[in-house]
């Protein structure tokens, strides 16, 4: 009944858009001004180096990713706002940045890429990139829907030592303040993020990483299905926001 | 080669004061943090920055530990005339990186 | 679906700023000797821009002004800012000229904890002037595994 009740509530406060507001607004102004202005956003330098490889082969032999997408300022627009999809061939959700992986695999025969290095980071930030400004629209088909139920319910579920589910601080408490932090609401709308406590860009799924280990929880694994799926909810969640990448957050 | 951002007027008037602001990928490690095994990283960082306008030294600037990672460093000049003007980065472990740009001076 | 008072951490308990070390104030004064060489040093003409409280020290911007019509007759030649906490006493040293057109310097800076930050400018005279800012730094909780 609890959880009904909860889910009610989720659903509606996702109905009334003026109630949501993306972290950016939760900093400072300072910090603000960092992300807004390019030329003081060292993200930047990654979306760059992504826009480099983007046009670069692997290996000799293989294309690179503009010899397949052309210019992704028109091929990847508005593609990061509906991620993660539903992957047909093989039947699971997928982000962003696994299809970049799984890309680089079917279609380049390049090295293959590892999660959070700074290749496929650059690559996501670039292609994030493409959807500045433009509003978060996951995808309607059904198989997303088992996914997204599925990260709903781990942000729901007490873990770790601490015994905390993600909906405890950012939802109940957002706003509210953790030793000397503010709670954001944790909507995905700027990744891959320039953190400056990184000191560098990393993943949505770094950023999770990073609250499951302060609830002294199991991090999940990079890629996992149950990451992709917070990831699908978050998104759904955050529907309509606009994408800020590449965004700074403390 | 470290990825650089550098904003540079293109185009600018005779005499104006331009503001010139540049942004490189770096780590800055301090030599202060230990890593896993509770040793100190050796320190990394870019230790000087300088902007040549024509030839000349229009701006230079030492840096230290306490400089953010992926350094940003905003300074003026005068256009005085059209030409090249030069960025150089240099720090530990033989760091160095130049970078041009052209300015057009009306 | 209370969260447990442990967890809440009130932000008052970060903003306490504790008391610099009579070393820390040494490390700060021998530095500022250094640039001065010992000449003394005037409040004023400085300005120097940070938000008097910071989310996380890992990137502060920060920016300093010294009011001078840059000519030749009237510039500054150096400017330096220093701080009284982090390992180093150091920031950033940087050299001016009437090709400047203005006495400015933007950065992002590392501030280790709460602390005071110098800005010192050497103007053509031989004169110092500067401001001092005592900046707060709140950091992050939770920590990265």
């Amino acid at each position: 009944m609890k959880r009904i009740a909860l889910a009610l509530f989720a659903c509606c406060s996702i109905a009334s858009a003026d109630e949501r507001r993306s972290g950016l607004l939760d900093m400072r102004p300072e910090a603000q001004a960092m992300q807004r202005d390019d030329s003081m956003n060292p993200g930047m330098l990654w979306v760059l180096d992504g826009e480099a490889l983007w046009g670069r082969k692997p290996t000799p032999a293989a294309q690179s990713c503009a010899d397949c997408h052309g210019d992704a300022a028109a091929s990847m627009r508005g593609v990061a706002a509906r991620y993660p999809a539903f992957d047909q061939a093989s039947g699971s959700a997928i982000d962003l940045a696994g299809r970049i992986i799984q890309c680089r695999e079917a279609h380049q025969a390049g090295p293959p890429l590892a999660r959070e290095s700074k290749e496929l980071l650059a690559l996501s930030s670039f292609v994030a990139h493409q959807s500045r400004g433009l509003p978060i629209a996951p995808p309607e088909d059904t198989g997303m829907r088992a996914v997204r139920a599925l990260g709903q319910r781990i942000y729901n579920t007490r873990m770790g030592q601490l015994d905390l589910s993600c909906a405890q601080c950012h939802d109940d408490h957002a706003g509210r303040r953790l030793a000397g932090s503010s709670i954001p609401q944790a909507h995905p709308t700027g990744y891959p993020i320039y953190r400056l406590e990184w000191q560098g860009v990393g993943s949505l799924q770094r950023r999770l990483r990073g609250c499951m280990v302060g609830v002294r929880a199991e991090p999940f694994a990079y890629g996992s299905s149950e990451f992709i799926a917070i990831e699908a909810y978050l998104m759904e969640r955050a529907r309509g926001m606009a994408l800020e990448t590449p965004a700074i957050r403390p | 080669m470290a990825r650089v951002l550098l904003r540079v007027p293109t185009m600018t008037e005779k005499g104006s004061v331009i503001e010139i602001r540049a942004l490189i990928q770096h780590v800055m490690e301090t030599g202060y943090r230990p890593n896993a095994q509770g040793e100190l990283q050796p320190r990394d960082i870019i230790w000087t920055f300088t902007c040549r306008y024509g030839g000349e030294v229009v701006f230079n600037a030492t840096l230290s530990p306490a400089i953010a990672a992926n350094p940003f460093i905003a300074f003026t000049t005068i256009a005085t005339q059209s030409g090249p003007v030069s960025f150089t980065w240099e720090g530990d472990n033989g760091f160095a990186q130049t970078e041009t740009r052209h300015i057009t001076v009306t | 679906m209370t969260i447990s008072r442990r967890v809440l951490l009130a932000a008052p308990g970060a903003l306490l700023l504790p008391a610099p070390t009579r070393a820390d104030q040494q490390k700060l004064a021998a530095a500022l000797r250094d640039f001065t060489g010992g000449q003394p040093m005037r409040e004023g003409r400085v300005r120097l821009d940070v938000s008097p409280l910071v989310e996380n020290g890992n990137a502060v911007p920060i920016s300093v002004m010294v009011e001078t019509p840059m000519t030749a007759a009237d510039h500054v030649r150096r400017i330096g800012v220093f701080n009284e906490r982090n390992p180093q006493p150091i920031v950033i040293t940087a050299q001016f000229g009437p090709r400047s057109g203005r006495a400015f310097l933007a950065t992002h800076i590392r501030l280790a904890t709460s602390q005071a930050l110098v800005a010192v400018a050497e103007m053509n005279d031989g004169s110092f002037w500067s401001q001092r800012v005592e900046v707060i730094v709140t950091l992050a909780a939770c920590i990265e595994g």
